[in-house]
């Protein structure tokens, strides 16, 4: 029960929500749209959290598909955001270097950091190239979407450059990345 | 006294959203409003920065808040993801005392909160911009039936953006009517387009997006006007059924500016049938 | 010479097995004045009480203590015992020697029993200055003020009227019945509430006791308990109803069309109209807002048409006062609007409506002829939603509260929508059942077992139409699924809020609300009827929402609260409350401002401050607030106070 209260208050902290007021009502779920990719719906990763089941939410696919569109949040009875619980939940997992349970995702946002750690700019092109490779997850659709940007000069090759991205490595460095 | 701002392109300024941009920059000149890059900037973070670390997000954003402040005028943001990632920099600034300290060491800035992070779409539908609008329409857009979408970023959380209502927003659908075109009202203003599991799941971006269009196309529209570039590219790139335009570019169609011809090019889904048949 | 008799309670161990009862009565008996001491085991028994009872007799004692527990325990019991032997009340005191003496000193009994009778010591020296006292008697009107025409302030009338008392109730709007009036049939027993409510207004029509106000406010409250002064302002309504033969010409030719609020916006009316459309018995009348006459100054097309010139568009507000010693509450509810709830299409979708439109279209003489329909195209749904907590227990962003009924109208209004429609389908959308009362959870089951309604637990995030058809995106937490419901027709469990103008009739009356404008009780448990103010009482849902079978509770328990203050033919007050010295007071007004109960009044001739001992209450605040020491409180003086300390400074300095 102690590892239980404590992971509740780290979540707490960390995403600066009260979750310990949530109280099931289902809203944040009823409202998802990305509740059909998720192994938990929202009100039972609130619910987990409030449990403690930590390794079971730090494995789980659900944190990593939810893409913050913050419907839940505007609608709970609580004022909870959950997308700012799922936020905290993320970077835990990766923190604490656990195999999340949407690798892709993962590496999706990977990628990105990593390029702008790079330009300060994002550079879609080497971007999705090295992610795209890294993730195996090249589709069809992929390449004709690819061809279809390039033909109308959507991905440019040469990436535009923050003028002080010493300081923004430094960003990146600062906060362990 | 004209009205100038800082202005943030964005990542998306020169690839997916480059006439986008174009067009805001063409619309601010003809409604006689400065705009000045801002010297340098870097990336909002977009969604990424946040699923890994939320100071990393912050201290991104605060780059370019460190920047606009020390140009003094509040900061126009064109796109709805940044203005939002931004936002919440600001608030997080303003209102969390452990992260200002760690920002403006790391920044070597004070914040002042005193340049205001300011939505393209919120500018643009100022009350009092409406009679200048209106008179700068040089071809309404009538017959033109469009849903307006204004996507996740611009309207939520409501406290930290604070633009429109973000259950039933008005402000580009008034806009919209100002230009002359027919506003529906349609049941997915603020859906979910994916956001940037485009890139990771393009299948679920496919079904999300095919969602949208099949409401938009049931209520009648020619067309979805949207604000945020990331919506765009995904509504765009994952279906063949209906264009999405811009609302800025909208706006240089009505006031017959802008290399308008060029910018439809650039889209997937062609609209330049739309405004042929106006 | 004084002669005061000192009693030490035992409390069995709780005052005994701290302090040394023995040395106790030997240390009140050394103390100048105490010509009696004893202890006993529980003075405030039978046995005990006599103790006291015959030491006065026998000792002619005029004056005493008792040592023992808090005065709140038993001061009324011991003092009510002195006064049965002849005994003025007003000379016992309570040293309390247990909640401040014993309990706080167990473990310490040399020190326990030497405060015990430090303290005793002191209050000996009080009761030796006390005077005796009188309780004051005060004036009582008896007649009632009932403030809401709805079934609360209708059935406490009522009550009041049988047991012959002059009732005068003040509705706001043309006719009385209140949110009932709206109502089909209650749960559990689905009982007809039209004919029950038909009864009740006929026996306050028949009743000469019972005057109704209509289309009536409560302009000022002046007075205090047992004397109050309502003045009652009466909006004219513009149609003479002593003449007026109900032929319903005017209503025919009003061109006038604007939402009927009683039909819940389902229908229309002109701007002279039946407050309730469905009841012909009602007489017309006109509504000046709304009225063209009045706005544009030229419309008499009712008047022309009128056979029996009732119509008189140059009528007047009316004033009346009303003197009365009790007033009731009964001012009920508001519906929450689902405007606010803009996420299900709340006023904008004319298929999602609330619960109380949904008891509209049950009524055979409402707006649909009790068929339940879509208002889109008046079909009967095949598929209805109902969303239970609708603006209720939402703190971020409506009401916290949980508005108590509406898991059984909810469920009573499914129950009846698939007695209409058998073949049709019911949903409640719901976060919990709240079935707690006779024959309730057997009502909702029966409703889920028989009518087979389909409970799914969850809020509802987001309703929108779709090609005419309703789309509901909710969840079900108990299988963790999202799910997308077509329905025809939506009905929202609005949330029961404060009515509009609670604030400034509050302060009119001078009760006191709650954060959601709700008037609050004195004591939730004890005096759950009785508001801030005394001789003011509070029924239904203007205290907090409920149900009828509550509402009615109620309301019958104020009615029985003011016949037992009526059961005299005064009040009686406790005279332990404030007193001005006059030769000392300069009537500078500070203790009239301090107040909190509007008992100082000014004397305009003398130019000094008095005290209204009917409402003074003893708090002491102007006796704090006085700048000169001109005020003291009856039988606890400064002087007393002083004496004590003086006794206590000395005895220390002693050692």
């Amino acid at each position: 029960m102690d590892r239980a209260d404590n992971f509740l208050k780290m979540v707490t902290e960390a995403s600066g929500q009260p979750v310990n007021l949530c109280f099931q009502c289902g809203k944040c779920s009823a409202g998802c749209p990305m509740i059909a990719e998720f192994d938990y719906p929202p009100n039972m990763v609130m619910r987990m959290v409030q449990l403690g089941q930590r390794d079971r939410l730090l494995a789980s696919k659900a944190i990593w598909m939810c893409v913050s569109c913050e419907t839940c949040g505007t609608r709970c009875p609580n004022g909870i955001k959950i997308a700012a619980v799922m936020d905290a939940l993320r970077a835990e997992c990766v923190a604490e270097g656990v195999k999340p349970g949407d690798r892709v995702t993962v590496d999706l946002h990977t990628a990105f950091t990593s390029n702008i750690k790079i330009f300060g700019k994002l550079h879609e092109a080497t971007m999705l190239m090295l992610y795209k490779l890294k993730s195996k997850t090249i589709s069809i659709d992929d390449l004709e979407l690819g061809v279809k940007l390039l033909l109308r000069g959507k991905l440019p090759l040469l990436p535009g450059r923050s003028k002080n991205i010493k300081k923004v490595r430094e960003l990146f460095k600062e906060t362990g990345r | 006294m004209r009205e100038t701002y800082s202005y943030y392109p964005g990542c998306t300024s020169h690839s997916t959203a480059a006439e986008y941009i174009e067009a805001c920059g063409e619309v601010l000149a003809a409604l006689d409003i400065d705009i000045q890059e801002l010297p340098d900037w870097c990336c909002c973070g977009a969604a990424s920065a946040h699923n890994l670390s939320k100071s990393l997000a912050i201290g991104l954003s605060a780059f370019n808040i460190a920047e606009a402040q020390r140009e003094k005028a509040d900061l126009l943001i064109p796109c709805a993801g940044c203005y939002n990632n931004l936002c919440r920099a600001d608030y997080a600034l303003r209102n969390d005392g452990r992260q200002r300290e760690r920002l403006e060491e790391a920044l070597g800035f004070s914040y002042s909160g005193e340049v205001r992070m300011v939505s393209i779409v919120d500018l643009l539908s100022r009350e009092d911009l409406r009679p200048v609008i209106r008179k700068r329409v040089e071809k309404p857009l009538s017959g033109l039936k469009v849903v307006c979408y204004y996507g996740c970023m611009l309207v939520r959380p409501a406290e930290i953006t604070g633009v429109d209502d973000p259950e039933n927003p008005m402000r580009m659908d008034r806009l919209m009517a100002d230009l002359g075109a027919e506003v529906i009202d349609w049941p997915c203003k603020v859906d979910c387009c994916g956001g940037d599991l485009g890139m990771s799941h393009g299948k679920k971006t496919k079904e999300l997006v095919g969602a949208i269009v099949d409401y938009a196309i049931a209520a009648g529209a020619d067309c979805l006007v949207t604000s945020c570039a990331l919506c765009q590219v995904n509504v765009d790139s994952r279906q063949n059924r209906i264009p999405i335009v811009f609302f800025t570019e909208m706006m240089a169609e009505a006031f017959q500016i802008g290399s308008r011809k060029r910018w439809w090019k650039k889209h997937i889904n062609d609209p330049s049938r739309l405004f042929q048949e106006l | 010479m004084k002669r005061i008799g000192v009693f030490v309670c035992w409390c069995g161990s709780n005052i005994a097995g701290s302090v040394d009862v023995d040395q106790a009565v030997a240390g009140a008996l050394k103390l100048a004045g105490v010509v009696h001491a004893e202890h006993y085991v529980y003075m405030c028994s039978d046995p005990g009480q006599q103790k006291v009872k015959d030491a006065i007799e026998e000792k002619k004692l005029d004056g005493v203590v008792m040592a023992c527990c808090s005065p709140r325990m038993h001061e009324n019991t011991f003092r009510k015992a002195a006064g049965s032997v002849g005994l003025n009340p007003y000379l016992l005191e309570i040293a309390n020697i247990r909640e401040q003496c014993s309990w706080v000193h167990q473990d310490n009994k040399p020190v326990a029993t030497a405060k015990a009778i430090d303290i005793i010591s002191g209050t000996v020296d009080k009761v030796t200055q006390n005077l005796p006292l009188d309780t004051i008697s005060i004036d009582l009107t008896k007649r009632v003020c009932v403030v809401g025409g709805g079934i609360a302030g209708m059935m406490a009338a009522l009550d009041l009227a049988c047991a012959g008392y002059e009732v005068a109730i003040v509705e706001r709007e043309p006719a009385v019945g209140g949110h009932t009036a709206q109502i089909s049939k209650s749960f559990p027993y689905f009982q007809e509430l039209p004919v029950l409510l038909e009864k009740k207004i006929a026996e306050i029509e028949a009743n000469p006791r019972i005057k109704v106000y209509l289309n009536s406010e409560v302009e000022e409250l002046e007075g205090f308990v047992g004397n109050f002064k309502v003045t009652i302002r009466t909006k004219p309504d513009f149609v003479d109803h002593s003449v007026c033969s109900n032929c319903g010409k005017c209503l025919d030719v009003c061109p006038v069309s604007v939402p009927d609020a009683f039909n819940r916006n389902l229908t229309t009316r002109g701007a002279v109209y039946r407050y309730n459309q469905g009841d012909r018995r009602q007489l017309p009348v006109i509504e000046q807002g709304d009225c063209l006459h009045f706005s544009d100054n030229g419309c008499t097309l009712c008047e022309d048409a009128c056979p029996e010139n009732a119509v008189d568009l140059g009528a007047i507000r009316s004033t009346r006062q009303e003197s009365v010693g009790a007033i009731v509450m009964a001012t009920g509810y508001d519906i929450y609007s689902p405007a606010n709830l803009p996420e299900y299409g709340g006023g904008r979708i004319p298929d999602v409506i609330d619960g109380m439109a949904f008891e509209r279209m049950l009524d055979p003489k409402g707006p649909t002829g009790g068929k339940i329909i879509r208002p889109s195209n008046g079909e009967t749904p095949k598929r209805v939603l109902f969303i239970q907590c609708a603006g209720s227990r939402d703190p971020e962003r409506h009401k916290a509260y949980c508005s108590r009924a509406c898991c059984m109208y909810t469920a009573k209004q499914a129950r009846l929508y698939k007695q209409q429609a058998p073949d049709g389908i019911a949903y409640v959308s719901y976060m919990d059942i709240r079935s707690d009362s006779r024959d309730f959870e057997e009502f909702v089951q029966a409703g889920m077992e028989e009518e087979h309604l389909v409970y799914i637990r969850g809020r509802v995030a987001k309703v929108f139409s779709d090609c005419g058809i309703l789309k509901a995106f909710t969840t079900d937490t108990l299988s963790g699924r999202q799910i997308e419901l077509d329905a025809d027709l939506v009905v929202l469990a609005m949330a029961m809020e404060a009515k509009s103008g609670i604030h400034e009739l509050a302060k009119k009356m001078n009760v006191t609300i709650d954060g959601d404008g709700f008037l609050t009780e004195t004591h939730i448990k004890l005096y759950p009827v009785e508001s801030s103010t005394k001789g003011v009482f509070l029924a239904g849902c203007g205290q907090s929402p409920k149900d009828i079978t509550d509402t009615v509770s109620q309301a019958l328990a104020t009615a029985g609260k003011i016949q037992t203050m009526f059961s005299n033919d005064t009040l009686i007050a406790d005279p332990l409350i404030a007193e001005v010295h006059e030769d000392i007071c300069s009537g500078c007004g500070v203790c009239i401002e301090i107040c909190p109960y509007g008992a100082r009044v000014m004397d305009d001739y003398k130019l000094i401050s008095t005290v209204n001992q009917a409402v003074c209450q003893g708090c002491g605040a102007c006796i704090a607030a006085c700048p000169n020491k001109a005020c003291d409180l009856i039988n606890s003086t400064a002087t007393q106070f002083i004496r004590v300390i003086d006794d206590f400074a000395r005895k220390a300095e002693a050692g």
